[in-house]
């Protein structure tokens, strides 16, 4: 296992965090969290055609770039620094559930629009029950009609290609899921923005009555195939997640520096200072463990399942640890709307409760290494 | 590196050690051999038992030694750091005095920085250094010395000034533990073993050739003896791997070995003992308990990034880049990993956690374990003197507002011998 990142991927972050930097910054996010797109499709475009971000970890058969997970988590990273909105999440997640369960030809359709940006689209996976197991999935499909809701669907309400995780129910008694490509303006489907804490990111609930899918891919381990992308979508969050916690990281010892109380610069207090030595152990260790979780994905390690559980368990108590410390460390103006903590201290809450909360993750991985 | 450079130097090592490598001679004649060829320490100055080898060529040396089992120089203890703190600041009749006897492992030292009134602020030593015209005049006490009862030499931060600030009012002194002056009391621990001494010195005596460096540059040169204390930590484990050789070369070599390691002995039981945790989960059936399993889990995510994070520092040293915060981090993560293991012991082990010894979970481990945790977030630099480091070197946070500034005599300190 490597514990460097090499040239082309320093130079890959150079690029990336200047362009979040230059196209996010924290006006922009506040303009676009309050917009019902959520954001904005021009920036979409530039990141999409112009940069390939959208084509990183897609194969070249298929008209992406056939970098590794490692490189789509330096983005996730970046994006997270920022809060950058768009449908990166949703679509990255999708691109790996097609990769992971349909056939080649499906492939051959749905990933180069994918890669290029032109259709967004999003994984539907959970349903009202707020579980992350396969077992909440309850949303039927029979002759290929669905019907039920999906809950926690990312930039549901804009997408182009909604993947639905469907039950089956055979003859025989049996039941089974698989994976069905829906249009998001399909006849049947309602699509409703679900309000969250954390505007930054666009959450939908679906309503599907009667509507007509294509199955993807076969019969085969649709079970592992879910969960597999589940594991490779929660390694993305996580680096996501860190990326967002070292921004607060250094907007902390940035305002201790400045803050006057006493005479003196709070930083010089001991008290926050360990509290900052603390919050940049966090984040490094997460770090650590959203960086081999990665390497492990772009290598196929074996140990992948647990890695991602490890790696989002750690990043959501680091992130969450963080933005509490860093509106602590602000005081009284840290809980004012004005002052952008809250935007990432939102965004912490919300991804350490999405694709599974800490507790979720370390049941899993005691689960997974036990048996 | 050149190919052909490593290539040369490979073939001359093994040449050299074709011709004089010999299992059944003594440890001592070997090691004489190898400081004076200087193949010992290859990397040091040709001109003290070296070969002025760049460092990036040394892993070449170390294979063809490993290759054969071939013993090296005395590495143990606390003789390296003394050796490379001569190397920086001793004089020419110093490093001939002394660092032929520290390869070959004839003489043992010991560092007498810790006193019991200064700690985690080891500037404030107060153990006197007082020139009587012809020799120094010690007074005073150390405590936390490995090894000082066996010791030959100690390596001795003493106060030489204290009109004079702080850090700038101590000197360096290499002394001769076998004096009457001296004398060394075991310190037993909470967990019952004496891994350290204290030291008393009542009117111990110096020669003025044992002073290191100039007078009152004595801060400077303990911190090169510390720097190479915090590179040599890691790689105490690796070199006392026994690897069950045959002849007496080896078995001296082990003998050495063993008395250097026995205060170590406890060691694995302060940093926790994560090893241990998942069988004893399943050995007691707790490990169907969920809350013991989120528990558990913790203690996984713990260890684990601690270890990523600490190879991701090295990776980034090996490769040359500047080393991000990763590195000042360890010390801390250790603390965090051994607390936690040693909460999660309890709870696996639940009242059986009190029992120690043949009453006890593994014979007493598990006690030892629990009784031997405290030590981490404490020696060799507190997790609050690590937080500081972190916050102020790493961070760039702002200083706190200093008390002991000016003259050392008017500094506030805790009782001890009173200045002159």
């Amino acid at each position: 296992m490597q514990f460097t990142f090499n040239e082309e991927q320093d130079q890959l972050r150079a690029t990336a965090q200047k362009f979040f930097a230059d196209k996010s910054p924290t006006a922009e996010v506040r303009r676009l969290m309050e917009t019902q797109q959520g954001y904005d499709p021009v920036v979409w475009t530039q990141l999409s055609s112009e940069l390939g971000f959208t084509a990183t970890h897609i194969p070249e058969v298929y008209g992406g770039l056939g970098l590794s997970y490692t490189e789509l988590g330096i983005l996730f990273e970046e994006m997270g620094r920022t809060l950058f909105c768009a449908p990166f999440l949703a679509t990255a997640v999708a691109a790996t559930a097609i990769m992971n369960v349909a056939t080649e030809s499906e492939k051959s359709e749905l990933l180069p629009d994918i890669a290029t940006g032109t259709r967004i689209a999003t994984l539907a996976v959970f349903e009202t029950s707020g579980q992350w197991g396969s077992d909440s999935i309850k949303l039927s499909a029979k002759n290929a009609r669905l019907n039920g809701t999906k809950r926690y669907v990312l930039d549901g309400h804009i997408a182009d290609l909604v993947i639905v995780v469907a039950r089956i129910n055979h003859t025989s008694g049996a039941d089974t899921i698989g994976f069905f490509l829906v249009d998001g303006d399909a006849p049947g489907l309602t699509r409703r923005t679900v309000t969250t804490i954390d505007s930054t990111r666009k959450l939908t609930q679906l309503e599907f009555v009667d509507v007509s899918a294509r199955r993807l891919g076969g019969n085969h381990d649709q079970e592992a195939k879910l969960a597999a992308t589940l594991d490779l979508a929660a390694i993305g969050l996580a680096n996501e997640m860190v990326g967002g916690a070292q921004h607060l990281v250094d907007e902390t010892v940035k305002y201790a520096a400045e803050r006057i109380q006493f005479g003196r610069a709070i930083g010089s207090f001991q008290a926050i200072k360990h509290k900052c030595a603390d919050m940049l152990l966090d984040v490094e260790m997460a770090k650590s463990a959203a960086y081999y979780a990665s390497m492990a994905a772009a290598s196929s390690d074996p140990e992948l399942p647990v890695l991602a559980n490890l790696a989002k368990a750690s990043a959501s108590e680091a992130y969450m640890r963080i933005a509490a410390e860093c509106i602590q460390i602000h005081g009284g103006i840290g809980f004012t709307w004005d002052n952008d903590t809250h935007l990432w201290f939102k965004r912490a809450k919300s991804s350490e409760v999405f694709f599974g909360d800490p507790s979720y993750h370390k049941e899993q991985l005691i689960a997974r290494w036990h048996h | 590196m050149g190919m052909l450079e490593a290539e040369t130097l490979r073939n001359e090592v093994r040449l050299w050690l074709e011709t004089n490598w010999d299992p059944t001679s003594s440890l001592i004649e070997w090691r004489t051999k190898l400081a004076e060829s200087g193949w010992g320490m290859p990397t040091w100055p040709s001109q003290w038992f070296g070969k002025d080898l760049p460092l990036a060529l040394n892993p070449i040396v170390e294979e063809e030694f490993a290759r054969i089992n071939a013993v090296s120089v005395s590495r143990s203890g606390i003789r390296l750091l003394a050796a490379a703190t001569i190397l920086e600041h001793g004089n020419d009749a110093q490093k001939s005095q002394y660092l032929r006897r520290i390869l070959t492992g004839e003489d043992t030292w010991c560092q007498l920085f810790s006193e019991p009134g200064s700690g985690s602020d080891l500037a404030g030593a107060i153990t006197r250094a007082d020139f009587d015209g012809t020799q120094w005049i010690i007074n005073g006490q150390k405590v936390w010395t490995t090894s000082a009862h066996h010791a030959d030499y100690g390596l001795l931060l003493a106060r030489t000034d204290w009109e004079a600030p702080k850090h700038d009012g101590l000197s360096y002194f290499v002394i001769d533990m076998h004096q009457s002056g001296v004398s060394v009391h075991p310190l037993k621990q909470m967990n019952g073993h004496a891994s350290f001494n204290q030291v008393f010195f009542t009117d111990a005596v110096v020669a003025p050739e044992s002073l290191v460096d100039r007078i009152g540059n004595g801060w400077k040169v303990a911190m090169t003896t510390l720097m190479h204390e915090r590179r040599s930590a890691d790689a105490l484990r690796s070199v006392h791997r026994d690897r069950g050789l045959q002849g007496r070369i080896y078995d001296e070599e082990r003998d050495e070995t063993a008395t250097v390691m026995e205060p170590y002995k406890w060691y694995p039981q302060r940093a926790g003992r994560v090893d241990l945790v998942f069988e004893r989960a399943i050995e007691t059936g707790k490990i169907e308990d969920p809350v013991v399993r989120q528990a558990i889990a913790e203690l996984m995510i713990k260890a684990r990034t601690a270890e990523w994070t600490a190879r991701r520092a090295r990776a980034a040293q090996q490769q040359g880049r500047p080393q991000g915060p990763e590195g000042s981090l360890g010390k801390l993560a250790a603390s965090n990993v051994a607390r936690h293991a040693s909460k999660v012991h309890t709870m696996i082990s639940g009242s059986d956690s009190m029992l120690g010894d043949e009453d006890g979970p593994l014979a007493g481990l598990i006690a030892e374990i629990l009784i031997s945790v405290p030590a981490t977030s404490i020696a060799g630099g507190t997790d609050e003197i690590q937080r500081n480091i972190i916050a102020e070197r790493v961070l760039g946070m702002p200083k706190e507002p200093r008390m002991d500034t000016g003259p050392f005599r008017d500094v506030m300190k805790n009782p001890g011998p009173a200045a002159p």
